[in-house]
């Protein structure tokens, strides 16, 4: 009785630590999302004092954190979209169509999942400058498509390709479909599983990214979420602490609600990537 | 006759098809992969300045400075090591011990699987920036709060020399602790469980359950996840930048940093390709090794 009692009193203490330091962190700065500036450095509360709901009005006018917000959702959609289409086509191309030099190009691909962005960011900010995209989200849109992210979707619609049954496809060649017909109407859709798997991580990877928009843009209006949040700081001279929480609050909330509504689907893309 | 030479139009008809559909993606991999990679060589041997425009070849020049006259780069150096022998550690012990919790499938476990994995799916820029607030110095921010109401003088965790990498190190574990965890519940939950029926039988207690039977079982599982968290600490930026900037003193100055310092802020191109180079020779030999690895792994699984 007396160890039950000591497994379970651990266990709650347990939890207690997780809460803190995985839950926490987000419910402070939900709640001083929601506070004066002043009270953001006041004595930790569970609730907002303040409840200064106009904050997330003034995000979006003491910088231009909408427009922010829209170039990080344009990012984002166009990298994923580009993304799964270029890697589908190259998986299946990979998979099921044979040509001298499959393998060995394959190969080749692959190497570009071991190749960290931050190897090569130096040549290709310049590449990028000579072809007139300087300060501009166009390279944020293409790194997510033909970067890391893109060799890695690629391998795992081949890997799944592979493993598709041969009769599908020539039952579709025999009603008198392309080999692109095959794929678009056929094999795409058996796909979803990982079309899914590749734009969750496709979609998180161009959301989340740092460095990329710090290097490729430098007029506030090309800012993304990412550089938009620091940039709370400073720019106005006095400090806008509660704003800040209140614009990552905005970056973070979305993604989270979906990542709570879709939890598993998520968590195995983002361990299966994790274990490439 | 004419049958081969139909056949061989068909074969030329489908390696055609075949290129089509891969040569979207190669020709994106070729500009942004392979020739920023070989001109990341070039570079490193060139003394290029963005800001004057000058690019004269110059040899190994960058390589005998940067190993033998740059104090900043052997800084650099150390603290990307020290960061990495820090977090990797303390990632998997963690990691490995939640995961046999969860294994366990008592109370709070589905609680603890999805709020663990918050951190992950969040910006890191995000994650670094709450915990700037968390961690300020005096009782200012709410971490050193808590510390004093259990009456524990709480240290400057982002000016103080000895804090600042210990900061770092924890913000980093805890934004990616839920994806090693979740690898190894898998690990965990695919250990053969009449062998760890057996030996509890002939009376092993858990100590010696996790240390003979469960931890030799995991062994592959934890080799791999190791080098792969290593490969991460090694291109750690976004939260050095946001919470230290580098300091107190570059105490916190990592490779990636200093690329970035260096191409952007001293606008020395050849230079910081130089160290990028090195950057890509540590990652290469901790792939290499990864890959060795998992031949090895698969090789034991089957």
């Amino acid at each position: 009785m007396k160890a039950k009692h000591m497994k379970r009193a651990a266990q709650v203490l347990m939890l207690i630590v997780v809460a803190a330091l995985f839950v926490y962190p987000f419910w402070w700065m939900l709640v001083n999302s929601l506070n004066t500036a002043a009270q953001v450095f006041g004595k930790p509360t569970l609730l907002p004092v303040a409840w200064r709901f106009v904050n997330y009005v003034e995000i979006f006018q003491v910088q231009p954190f909408a427009r922010h917000l829209m170039n990080s959702v344009l990012v984002a959609l166009i990298g994923t979209v580009g993304n799964i289409l270029v890697s589908a086509l190259s998986g299946y191309g990979f998979a099921r169509i044979r040509f001298p030099g499959n393998n060995i190009l394959f190969i080749l691909l692959l190497t570009a999942l071991m190749m960290p962005i931050e190897v090569i960011i130096v040549p290709l900010f310049f590449q990028m400058l000579q072809w007139g995209f300087s300060d501009s989200l166009v390279p944020l849109m293409l790194i997510p498509i033909f970067g890391a992210q893109g060799a890695f979707s690629a391998f795992m619609f081949r890997q799944f390709f592979v493993t598709v049954p041969l009769e599908l496809e020539e039952a579709a060649k025999l009603d008198g479909l392309s080999t692109l017909g095959t794929f678009w109407h056929i094999m795409l859709p058996i796909a979803k599983p990982v079309i899914a798997s590749g734009a969750i991580l496709a979609f998180l990877a161009a959301w989340n990214t740092y460095l990329e928009p710090l290097v490729f843009t430098s007029s506030i209006e090309n800012f993304t979420l990412p550089l938009s949040l620091n940039n709370f700081n400073d720019s106005y001279g006095e400090p806008q602490w509660n704003l800040q929480m209140a614009a990552t609050t905005v970056s973070v909330l979305p993604i989270m609600l979906v990542y709570l509504f879709f939890q598993e689907k998520v968590t195995d893309a983002m361990v299966n990537s994790g274990l490439k | 006759m004419n049958n081969s030479l139909a056949a061989r139009r068909l074969r030329r008809r489908e390696a055609l098809t075949g290129y089509a559909f891969v040569m979207p993606q190669l020709i994106g991999f070729t500009i942004f992969v392979l020739i920023p990679l070989v001109n990341v060589f070039i570079y490193s041997f060139h003394n290029k300045n963005m800001l004057f425009g000058t690019n004269i070849f110059i040899g190994f020049d960058n390589y005998t400075k940067l190993f033998t006259n740059d104090s900043l780069f052997w800084m650099t150096l150390k603290n990307t090591f020290v960061f990495s022998v820090l977090l990797v550690p303390l990632n998997l012990i963690l990691a490995l011990l939640l995961a046999l919790y969860l294994g366990d499938g008592g109370f709070g476990t589905r609680f603890t699987r999805t709020v663990i994995f918050l951190p992950v799916v969040t910006s890191g820029v995000a994650w670094a920036i709450v915990w700037k607030y968390l961690l300020q110095s005096g009782t200012a921010g709410p971490v050193n709060y808590f510390l004093s109401l259990a009456g524990i003088p709480g240290p400057n965790w982002l000016t103080d020399k000895g804090w600042a990498m210990v900061s770092v190190v924890i913000n980093r574990v805890l934004k990616n602790l839920g994806t090693n965890v979740l690898i190894f519940y898998g690990a965990v939950m695919n250990m053969p469980q009449d062998v760890i029926e057996a030996a509890r039988i002939d009376g092993a207690d858990s100590f010696t359950l996790l240390r003979r039977i469960k931890l030799p079982l995991l062994m592959p599982t934890i080799l791999m996840v190791s080098i792969v968290t290593m490969i991460g600490s090694m291109r750690v930026f976004d939260t050095i930048r946001l919470m230290t900037d580098g300091g107190p003193e570059g105490s916190t100055m990592v490779l990636v940093y200093y690329i970035y310092h260096q191409a952007f802020k001293m606008f020395n191109t050849g230079y910081a390709s130089a160290i990028a180079v090195v950057l890509f020779v540590i990652v290469l030999i901790l792939t290499i090794i990864q890959w060795a690895l998992r031949k090895k792994v698969s090789h034991y699984e089957s």
